[in-house]
C-alpha cells in the first residue's frame, strides 16, 4: 500500500508541474510547442535524455537481460552511448541552426522547405506518425505494468494504464513543451538518483552480486547469460543501427529545436554516454541476476517456464518484482515512482505528434490562416486527447513485450529514415523524388516486417540494416536522376 | 580534419564489436561484472571522452553564427 501511495503522490507532483508550466505560457504556437526556443542547458540535457529513455530503457532492458543476459547492454546501451551523441553533434546542431534560421518547428517543415515539396512532406508525416504510435503504446503498457505490480495487483493493468495515460495527457495538454521538459528533467534526476540506490539494496537483499555471479557461472543452464556466446556477431553488429533512430524520432528532432543557444548541445553531447551508462548498467545487471531470484514466486514461475520451454518469456516486470521483494516499502515506493518517471516519457512523443499534426497538416493546408494561432493550439490539445485514447485502447490488447514492440517497429523504421536527415542537411544534390523513394521504401519494409515472423533476419542481419541501407541507396540513386531544388533554396541552406 | 574525424569515428565504431570477449565471462570485475559487460561499460566511458574531444576540435561554430545572423 505504501509504495502505491508514493507513486500516486509522484503522479500528483508531475501534474502540478504541468499546471505550473501552463501559467507561464503565452498562448503562442512556438511557445506551446517549443517552449519559446528558450530551454536552459541543464533542463535541455536532462529533459532530452529523459525523453529518449522510456519504458524501453527501464522495463524492457531488464526484461530482455533476464532472457538473453549481458548482451543486452552491448546491443542497445554502449552502441547508443557512442552513436547518439555523434548524431546530436553533427545532425542535432544542424537541425537547431536550420530551425532557428528559418523558423521551422518540425522536421517535415524542414524537408518541405529544403526540397520544395508539399504532399511528399505529408507522406513523411503519416509515416512518422505511424512509427511513433507503437512507442507511445509501450509507455501506457509500462505504466499499467508498474502500477499493477507495485500495488500487488490492487490496481489492475487496465486501471494503471488509464491513470498514467490521463496524467500524461493532462500535463502535456496544459503545459505543452515547457511542462513536458520540466517534468522530464525532474524524472531523469529522480531515476538517476534512486536507480543506483536500487542496485545496492537489491544486491544486498539477494546475498551479494558476487555470490550470484559465481552461482550462475557454475550452472550450465545460466552460465551463457554472462557472456555473448549464444548471440551471433552479425546480429550483434546489426543492432548498432538501432541508435540511428534517435535523431529521426520526431520528439528528439523537435526537442533539438528548443535549445536557447547551440552551445547547450555541448554539455549534452559530452554527458550523454555517462547518463546512458548510469541508467542501463543497473537495469541490465538486475535483469541478469534476477535469474537467481527463485524465492520470489512470480520470478520462480518465469525461470521455470524459461528453462522448460527454452524460449524467452514476457519479463517486463522483472525490475519491479525484485524491488517489491527486496526493498523496504518506503524505498520501493520511491523507486517505483522513479521507474514510473522513466515509463512516462511517452509525454514528449504525444506532444511531438500533436506538434506535427498542427504544423504539418493543420497549418500547411491553410487552417491557421483561416482560424488563427489560438485555434491551432486548441487543435493540438484535442489531438493529444485523441492520440492518448487510441494508445490506451491499443495497449490493452497488445500481445508483444515492450522490447520487441520498440525494436521491431519504431527503431527499425526511424533508423531507416535517418538518411533523409543526412540528405536534407548535408547533401546539396538530394531531391524530393529521392526522399519520396526512400520514404516509400521504409513504409513498404515496415509493413512487410509486420507480417514477418519474430526474429526474422536477412543473411543473418536484423531487418534494420537492409532497411537503412536501402533507404540511403534509393535517396542517392533517385536524387542523381531527378531535378534538384532551385539554386536559391540550395544556397539558403548551404551558405554557412 | 575532414578525413581524420570520420576515420576516428569509424575506428571507435568498430571497437564496439569487441571480438575478444565473446564467449568468456571471466574475469569478473569487482567479483560480479563479467568481462564483456566491463568492456562495454568502459566503451561508454571512452565515448564520453571522445565526445569531449570532438566538442573541442569539431564544434560547428560557423553554423551557430550563421543561424544567429
Amino acid at each position: 500500500m505504501i509504495p502505491t501511495l508514493f507513486v500516486l503522490a509522484y503522479l500528483a507532483i508531475v501534474l502540478y508541474i504541468g499546471v505550473f508550466a501552463f501559467r507561464q505560457s503565452r498562448g503562442q504556437a512556438e511557445d506551446y510547442f517549443l517552449a519559446g526556443r528558450a530551454l536552459g542547458p541543464w533542463v535541455f540535457l536532462l529533459s532530452l535524455f529523459g525523453t529518449h529513455m522510456t519504458a524501453f530503457a527501464i522495463l524492457g532492458s531488464s526484461g530482455h537481460a533476464f532472457n538473453f543476459g549481458i548482451v543486452t547492454f552491448g546491443l542497445m546501451a554502449s552502441s547508443s552511448a557512442f552513436v547518439v551523441p555523434v548524431l546530436l553533434l553533427f545532425l542535432g546542431t544542424k537541425l537547431w541552426a536550420v530551425g532557428k534560421k528559418f523558423g521551422h518547428i518540425t522536421p517535415v517543415q524542414i524537408f518541405r522547405d529544403r526540397w520544395e515539396c508539399g504532399h511528399i512532406g505529408t507522406l513523411i508525416f503519416f509515416l512518422q506518425a505511424a512509427l511513433l504510435i507503437p512507442y507511445i503504446i509501450i509507455g501506457v503498457m509500462g505504466g499499467g505494468t508498474t502500477l499493477s505490480v507495485i500495488s500487488g495487483g490492487l490496481i489492475p493493468f487496465w486501471a494503471g494504464g488509464l491513470l498514467v495515460a490521463v496524467v500524461v495527457m493532462s500535463y502535456v495538454f496544459f503545459g505543452g513543451m515547457r511542462g513536458t521538459a520540466w517534468v522530464n528533467a525532474f524524472q531523469t534526476v529522480l531515476f538517476l538518483t534512486f536507480g543506483m540506490i536500487a542496485v545496492f539494496v537489491i544486491g544486498n537483499g539477494m546475498g551479494g552480486f558476487s555470490t550470484i555471479a559465481e552461482k550462475m557461472l557454475n550452472d550450465p543452464k545460466t552460465a551463457h547469460l554472462l557472456s555473448r556466446e549464444k548471440f551471433s556477431p552479425l546480429a550483434f553488429l546489426s543492432y548498432t543501427f538501432n541508435p540511428l533512430s534517435a535523431i529521426a524520432f520526431p520528439h528528439i528532432a523537435i526537442f533539438c529545436l528548443t535549445a536557447k543557444k547551440m552551445t547547450q548541445f555541448k554539455k549534452t553531447v559530452m554527458l550523454y554516454p555517462l547518463c546512458i551508462l548510469l541508467i542501463w548498467l543497473p537495469c541490465v545487471c538486475l535483469g541478469v541476476f534476477a535469474n537467481q531470484a527463485q524465492e520470489i514466486p512470480a520470478m520462480a514461475a518465469k525461470i521455470d517456464m524459461k528453462m522448460a520451454t527454452g524460449r524467452p518469456v514476457v519479463a517486463d516486470d522483472v525490475m519491479l518484482q525484485l524491488l517489491g521483494h527486496f526493498a523496504p516499502e518506503w524505498l520501493a515506493g520511491l523507486l517505483g515512482a522513479g521507474i514510473m518517471a522513466a515509463v512516462m516519457a511517452s509525454d514528449s512523443q504525444i506532444l511531438a505528434l500533436s506538434t506535427m499534426f498542427t504544423e504539418d497538416i493543420f497549418t500547411f493546408y491553410g487552417a491557421r490562416e483561416r482560424f488563427g494561432q489560438k485555434a491551432q493550439v486548441t487543435t493540438g490539445r484535442l489531438f493529444i486527447v485523441l492520440v492518448t485514447a487510441f494508445a490506451y485502447f491499443t495497449a490493452l490488447n497488445a500481445k508483444a513485450s515492450i522490447f520487441d514492440l520498440a525494436v521491431q517497429f519504431s527503431f527499425a523504421g526511424f533508423s531507416a529514415m535517418m538518411p533523409l536527415y543526412v540528405g536534407a542537411l548535408y547533401w546539396k544534390g538530394s531531391t524530393k523524388w529521392g526522399a519520396l523513394a526512400a520514404t516509400i521504401w521504409v513504409a513498404g519494409a515496415t509493413i512487410a516486417l509486420f507480417y514477418a515472423p519474430r526474429g526474422f533476419t536477412v543473411m543473418g542481419l536484423a531487418p534494420v540494416v537492409p532497411m537503412t541501407l536501402g533507404a540511403a541507396f534509393l535517396l542517392w540513386m533517385v536524387s542523381i536522376l531527378t531535378p534538384k531544388p532551385s539554386a536559391n533554396t540550395v544556397e539558403r541552406y548551404f551558405s554557412v | 580534419m575532414k578525413i581524420a574525424i570520420p576515420l576516428l569515428l569509424l575506428a571507435y565504431y568498430a571497437l564496439h564489436q569487441d571480438f575478444w570477449n565473446w564467449t568468456s565471462a571471466r574475469p569478473l570485475l569487482f567479483g560480479f561484472l563479467p568481462i564483456g559487460l566491463t568492456y562495454h561499460a568502459l566503451y561508454a566511458i571512452g565515448a564520453a571522452a571522445l565526445m569531449a574531444l570532438l566538442v573541442k576540435v569539431a564544434w560547428p561554430s560557423r553554423l551557430e553564427a550563421w543561424a544567429e545572423k
